[in-house]
């Protein structure tokens, strides 16, 4: 085989066209302004660059949760889960409800009722650091399970009866569900935005010329990395972790070894819910807002992370919701905020574009 | 008796028996294989229902069922015959192509700001005139509707070229997210375009009202004994339904020629194997590219009337809300199918604009328990969901179905790729 490649070079020497060699002198070009235009703002006034660059770390850190959810599941079915997002946005209800009203409630959908579990962790700002912390943890934990519940309840319901039809299939099931879950959220709490009083710690950590760094920020990464760090062990070290990698690798093949399939599928919907949840209560608690459309967009952001990272990578989800959290605030810090939608869709375009695997590779049975 | 293969043939099948004749359904069948030019008949009464809809519908005595009790007064059905041609048109990128496209509604977006451009005093310091139909000369540039609609055409089948051009190589739910960020990109463009370096070309969130209306001016209008009006107003809105409805049979008439021609016999090629396809010799770009260019186009001429009739665009009235109902049409009604698609975009665009509403009121005045307060506007989101997730469980291929997309999705997607992955592996091994 060697000698036959060796007599034909023509063969093997890759010839680009043209047409490619234009796109990568545009994107060369376009990469390089950027990060001249970055330098620049950096050099002019270092200290509000280090300020943005926090912000977007924090906001970075929220998409990436989002964003593992989505590669878990392209990685696994390859099916982009449009409910995820606002799946996203239920939790971020929850944890309005845990805030505001104090108990865990169950919307019941068709009508306006809701089952409430009280927990008594209603809190405000004035309240005592040892409630604040339990009502956090009261957050982060039921909606965490809420999400959970809902995603693997759709998946059951509707994916898996579709798992053989063609791909556009589940995926428009997908957008039907990302209306319900809509419509559940618009019921739930109404139309307007839905605040809820500030109770993470306040104050500075660090202050430095006129950037600043807070215990509210520093809270979303205490949260976020130890979650990363669990979902890794989860998948790499444990035996529901190597049942997921062999599964997304060849669905057939790992029910052939007796892997339960259908279980693993569902357990990959429970952890990208449980995650999706946990970017809930987070974003709930720091943003401190949420609306019942907030997850459309934030879930085809957290979609553009993923694809950036190269989807079903873990890694690459995180690394793309903190290049994507980096890419709006420096748009909204030293350009114009009206444009982040366009910007960050832009920035979908060009990856798919350019390089469709992504910055790290996609890991998906079909590009294996 | 053996066969050419040499197989033992099966007994022959008695002759089975005529149907009898009293089964209409039959009978019309055999009557449309005996006459050719048959298939013409349905499709030729459903276009005359419509056309003397306001004559049967709107006044006499079946108003009061279509008009009181559906709620299909001269407003919604000029809403219904715009969706259905949105629904024509992005039948031929989703039914005829099978690609998925999420953000149709940004060429529905560009034909109506195409006419904002050539059609209202937007650039009120260019002074330009043609053939326009407003009563007095005002500034801005106005063109004649007629022709503003063919560039809208142009327009967006050069958008959707630009826009496809590079997308159309990704596999299909890629394609989808794509398509969707085009259609939250250019409303968005629209949102944000009052000041383009100084330049105020959409007018951003205060939109573009006073636009310019269709006409066949005064020398027209008296030529015909008034029959066709020198300028269509907001009191009189037949000619506006009557126009839409011109439109309408013009797209499904180039909708039928396209789906027999050879370019919508390589549509369908491509939709229902890519690598088949290819390897036939379909060019897959230039293919795609069509379908998209297509779609674009008829998206631009429901957009350029639309913008005329509600005299104001908006860039918050062209949302991601409106691509999904537009493909819950499609598929609610049939992917593939023009006389599915049309049935179930008016089904969705009435209940849409005031069926659900309709609905509502008999649930909440004929139900005695229901507590007579039901917004099922509230709902719309739910219900729509619903509907997508309920087809796709149990009827995916559509109320009213083409028969190829029936067997294809009856057939599945399992066994032809597994065959083809089969292939990969063993090259590569």
């Amino acid at each position: 085989m060697a000698t036959a490649e060796s007599a034909s070079p023509q063969f093997t020497t890759r010839r680009f066209p043209p047409s490619q060699i234009l796109l990568w002198i545009f994107g060369t070009i376009l990469l390089v302004t950027v990060g001249v235009w970055l330098i620049r703002n950096a050099i002019d006034s270092p200290d509000r660059f280090l300020e943005v660059s926090l912000i977007g770390f924090t906001n970075g850190s929220i998409y990436a949760l989002v964003a593992l959810g989505y590669t878990l599941v392209y990685g696994i079915i390859e099916l982009i889960n449009f409910a995820h997002g606002d799946n996203f946005m239920l939790g971020t209800f929850q944890t309005n409800s845990i805030v505001n009203d104090g108990s865990f409630q169950i919307p019941l959908f068709p009508t306006t009722l809701v089952l409430a579990l009280p927990l008594g962790a209603a809190a405000v700002a004035s309240d005592s650091a040892a409630h604040r912390t339990y009502t956090i943890l009261m957050c982060l934990f039921w909606s965490m399970l809420f999400c959970m519940v809902i995603n693997v309840s759709i998946e059951r319901l509707a994916y898996k009866p579709l798992r053989n039809q063609p791909r556009l299939v589940p995926l428009i099931t997908a957008i039907g569900f990302s209306f319900i879950l809509q419509d559940v959220g618009l019921v739930w709490k109404g139309a307007g935005p839905q605040p809820l009083p500030n109770i993470l710690p306040t104050g500075d950590i660090f202050t430095w010329r006129a950037a600043s760094y807070g215990w509210n920020d520093f809270i979303v990464i205490a949260v976020t990395i130890p979650l990363l760090l669990a979902l890794t062990y989860l998948v790499r070290s444990t035996r529901s972790g190597k049942a997921m990698r062999a599964t997304a690798q060849d669905m057939d093949a790992s029910a052939m070894m007796g892997i339960n399939v259908d279980r693993t599928i569902s357990f990959t919907f429970a952890l990208g819910g449980a995650l999706a949840g946990a970017a809930g209560a987070i974003y709930a608690l720091y943003v401190g807002t949420s609306k019942f459309d907030t997850g459309f967009r934030l879930g085809l952001f957290a979609f553009t992370a993923a694809v950036l990272g190269g989807i079903g990578n873990l890694t690459g989800a995180v690394v793309g919701g903190i290049i994507l959290g980096l890419i709006q605030a420096y748009n909204e810090g030293f350009a114009d905020a009206r444009w982040t939608t366009t910007i960050i869709f832009g920035v979908l375009i060009l990856i798919l574009v350019f390089r469709p695997s992504g910055l790290l590779g996609e890991q998906v049975p079909e590009g294996q | 008796m053996r066969n050419h293969v040499g197989q033992e043939a099966p007994p022959k099948r008695p002759a089975r028996k005529r149907l009898p004749t009293s089964d209409w359904s039959a009978s019309w069948r055999r009557f449309r294989r005996r006459h050719p030019r048959a298939r013409w008949i349905l499709p030729a009464f459903a276009l005359l229902l419509a056309f003397s809809y306001p004559w049967w519908g709107l006044e006499g005595p079946l108003s009061a069922i279509f008009n009181d009790g559906l709620g299909i007064d001269s407003d919604t059905l000029f809403n219904i015959s715009i969706y259905v041609m949105l629904a024509l048109g992005l039948n031929v990128v989703v039914g005829y192509a099978g690609l998925l496209d999420l953000g149709y509604v940004a060429f529905f977006a560009l034909g109506a700001y195409t006419l904002g451009w050539f059609g209202s005093g937007l650039f009120a310091q260019r002074d330009i005139h043609f053939l326009d139909t407003s009563p007095a000369r005002l500034p801005g540039i106005h063109l004649s509707f007629w022709v503003v609609v063919i560039l809208a055409g142009v327009i967006c089948a050069i958008a959707g070229v630009i826009i496809g051009w590079p997308t159309l190589r990704l596999r299909g739910d890629y394609l989808a997210i794509v398509t969707l960020g085009f259609g939250e990109i250019i409303p968005d463009i629209f949102r944000n375009g009052d000041d383009i370096h100084g330049f105020n070309l959409t007018n951003g969130v205060r939109g573009v009202t006073l636009m310019d209306r269709p006409g066949f001016g005064v020398a027209v209008h008296n030529a015909t004994g008034g029959v066709l009006p020198d300028r269509y107003n907001s009191l009189e809105l037949r000619p506006w339904y009557f126009t839409v409805l011109v439109m309408m049979a013009i797209i499904i008439f180039v909708n039928l020629r396209l789906r027999d021609s050879k370019m919508g016999r390589a549509w369908i090629a491509v939709r229902e194997d890519e690598v088949a396809a290819s390897a036939m010799g379909v060019p897959l770009m230039r293919t795609k590219l069509w379908a998209y260019a297509i779609g674009a186009i008829f998206g631009g001429f429901a957009g350029a009337i639309y913008g005329s009739f509600i005299n104001g665009i908006f860039p918050t009235s062209f949302s991601f809300q409106i691509s999904v109902i537009v493909l819950v049409m499609v598929i609610v009604g049939g992917m593939g199918n023009i006389w599915g698609v049309i049935a179930g975009a008016t089904l969705i665009s009435w209940l849409n604009f005031t069926g659900l509403d309709k609905i509502g009121n008999w649930i909440n005045s004929g139900i005695p328990g229901s507590g007579n307060d039901i917004v099922i506007a509230k709902y719309k989101f739910g219900i729509f969901g619903a509907l997508l997730v309920l087809m796709m469980l149990f009827r995916p291929e559509g109320l009213i179905p083409s028969a190829r997309r029936k067997a294809e999705f009856a057939e599945g997607e399992g066994p032809s790729e597994y065959l083809y992955d089969v292939g990969v592996d063993e090259a590569r091994a």
